[in-house]
């Protein structure tokens, strides 16, 4: 596992019918093509996301049609709907069964901020409080089409994900946590209200 | 060399008879691939059959009747769209046919017409991913739901075109429709709909007759008219008990009474009728679409003398409902004459066709469990609201 190939001389090679690549390039090639979703709706979003599963969207073309109903088996969680208090301890202990290297896409208003419901007081106002978020869809619902588009941002993360050096992806670190704290019901709310590990929002400057 | 018998009797017993009278609890959900979001079961099995059931509701909880006290009346036309979210047009029907009564307003014949087309087309599209789900329930994994989600897709497109959004279309208003028609919308509507029988002859003849879906359904999940009946069942599920009981006919909202259809009955209650229930219906929204397609006038599309904007309807109270694909969608309004309802209350069809669902799941496997689940038809969104 060297450094880059030279552009030059990998088309050059390329020409006489010699495929040279580094062991990360076909690394993340491969998972990039093959990510296995979780089988897992939460509410209208996951109707969109059978949607895009199905015929007319059709995300086999991205190597994403193999959803898996177990969290063993899946390498993304796409967070479709709304998420309640009541489902987020759920949520997380499914994400902290999912093997590493594991994604999530925050699909919906909902699941990225409470969307249309925020001010509901059964509604988690964002699953990124409890666990990470590679990629979030507004929406309400997100067309599959921007699903789709999800899906490709996320084969972009994972092409440009490094396998050894100082900024290696996560996953191979060992000092890096894979699995989060499950919130858990507290007597108004959940406890703890979020995991400040991992809720990072923006700074609104003005 | 050999065992002696004597041995073989003082062998421990096999695995499966430790459990012997015990039962087994499992816990089917809130993840899993066939519940219909996030649903959970409680089961108590003895071997595979299902002894006792518990119902856990409360995943999907998303306080619309609290939402909808604390916002204005028009506001929450937008929320009944995430209802049920593959019938947001007869959601929003019901909730606007209920402020109309509430608020004493008039439909114009144009927009009654369009509510109709809307509906059954919904109704179209419900029972055709119904289908795709339920066979998908069944082991079918796959196959059938892409050829269902194909026609929603087509229904979903002319969704989109005149509302602009493909499931969330919060198109009614009260006093009629947010908008009228664009162009070549009616013939493009027209075409899907003669086109549709195609896509039920195929179907029928793909599963309806197939050996292992009769093996599945029929004699599963029996549910006898007078049980329907007292735990207030309605939809299709009441009518395949054989209750003739169809709102667009007892009610005749909507200009319903114009059209010629027949209520399909079913007669044993089983899992296979409520799926030929809705086979049946299918065919005969496709006759209501054809003639209300026929016969829509011109005309304005809404109602001039309402005023959308600061509505506040007088003070009393109103029951509106409409014959769902779901069943019987009722919404309740109290008003104080102020801006936001004082109590709004969903009559949600699934949420009362659930609660019965121990009852059809009793002496059952566990498989079974899942066909009558999807045979019930529920949707999350609308069993927690
Ligand atoms: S974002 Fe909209 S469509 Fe998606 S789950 Fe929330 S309410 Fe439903």
């Amino acid at each position: 596992m060297s450094g880059q190939v030279d552009e030059g001389l990998r088309s050059e090679l390329q020409k006489q019918g010699i495929w040279v690549t580094s062991t990360q390039e076909l690394y993340n090639w491969g998972r990039r093509n093959s990510i296995w979703p979780l089988q897992f709706g939460l509410a209208c979003c996951a109707i969109e996301m059978i949607a895009t599963a199905a015929s007319r969207y059709d995300l086999a073309r991205f190597g994403g049609e193999v959803f898996r109903p177990s969290p063993r088996q899946a390498d993304l969680m796409i967070v479709a709907g709304t998420v309640t208090k009541k489902m987020a301890p759920q949520i997380v202990r499914l994400y902290n069964q999912m093997p590493d290297p594991k994604y999530v896409i925050s699909m919906g208003a909902c699941a990225i901020s409470g969307g249309p419901f925020k001010q509901g007081y059964n509604v988690l106002k964002g699953i990124d409080r409890y666990i990470p978020v590679d990629v979030y869809i507004p929406g309400c619902p997100p067309r599959p089409e921007a699903l789709l588009h999800a899906f490709m941002e996320l084969q972009r993360k994972i092409d440009g994900q490094k396998l050894t050096g100082e900024s290696k992806a996560p996953f191979l670190d060992a000092n890096q946590p894979s699995e989060f704290p499950v919130p858990a019901f507290g007597a108004h709310d959940l406890e703890p209200p979020l995991n400040s590990d991992v809720f990072h929002p923006p700074t609104i400057k003005r | 060399m050999s065992v002696g018998f004597h041995e073989l009797e003082e062998a421990p017993p096999p695995m499966t008879s430790r459990l012997e009278g015990e039962l087994l609890e499992v816990s089917m959900g809130p993840q899993h691939p066939s519940t219909h979001g996030v649903f959970r079961m409680n089961v108590a099995l003895e071997g595979e059959i299902v002894r006792k059931l518990k119902p856990v509701f409360g995943y999907l909880h998303r306080n619309h009747e609290k939402i909808g006290e604390n916002t204005s009346y028009l506001g929450s036309m937008p929320y009944t769209d995430r209802l049920d979210y593959f019938c947001s047009m007869t959601n929003n029907w019901a909730y606007a046919l209920s402020v109309e009564k509430l608020a004493g307003i008039e439909v114009p014949e144009r927009a009654e017409y369009l509510r109709v087309i809307l509906a059954e087309l919904t109704r179209l599209q419900n029972h055709a991913s119904l289908l795709g789900f339920l066979l998908s329930d069944m082991g079918a994994w796959g196959t059938p739901l892409m050829y269902a989600f194909r026609e929603r897709e087509k229904i979903l497109d002319l969704f989109e075109s005149l509302s602009g959004s493909r499931m969330m279309c919060d198109y009614m208003r009260f006093g009629g429709c947010r908008c009228d028609l664009p162009p070549g919308w009616m013939e493009r509507a027209r075409k899907l709909v003669d086109g549709f029988p195609r896509f039920l002859d195929e179907f029928e003849k793909l599963v309806v007759s197939n050996e292992i879906l009769i093996a599945r359904t029929q004699e599963v999940g029996k549910l006898s008219a007078e049980l329907a009946i007292n735990a207030g069942i309605t939809g299709p599920m009441l009518r395949a008990c054989g209750v003739n009981y169809d709102l667009r006919k007892v009610d005749g909202y909507g200009f319903y009474p114009r059209f010629k259809f027949r209520v399909p009955l079913g007669e044993h209650g089983d899992c296979y009728d409520r799926l030929m229930m809705r086979v049946l219906e299918l065919r005969e929204s496709v006759g209501i679409l054809q003639q209300a397609m026929e016969q829509i006038p011109p005309g304005p599309i809404v109602n001039p003398k309402v005023k959308l904007r600061s509505f506040r309807p007088p003070v009393g109270e109103a029951y509106g409902r409409i014959e769902g694909p779901k069943g019987e969608l009722g919404f309740y309004l109290i008003s104080d004459g102020g801006s936001n309802p004082y109590r709004y209350r969903v009559r949600p069809p699934s949420f009362i066709n659930l609660t019965i669902l121990e009852d059809l799941c009793l002496g059952h496997t566990v498989a079974d469990v899942m066909v009558i689940l999807g045979s019930i038809d529920i949707v999350m969104g609308e069993v927690d609201r």
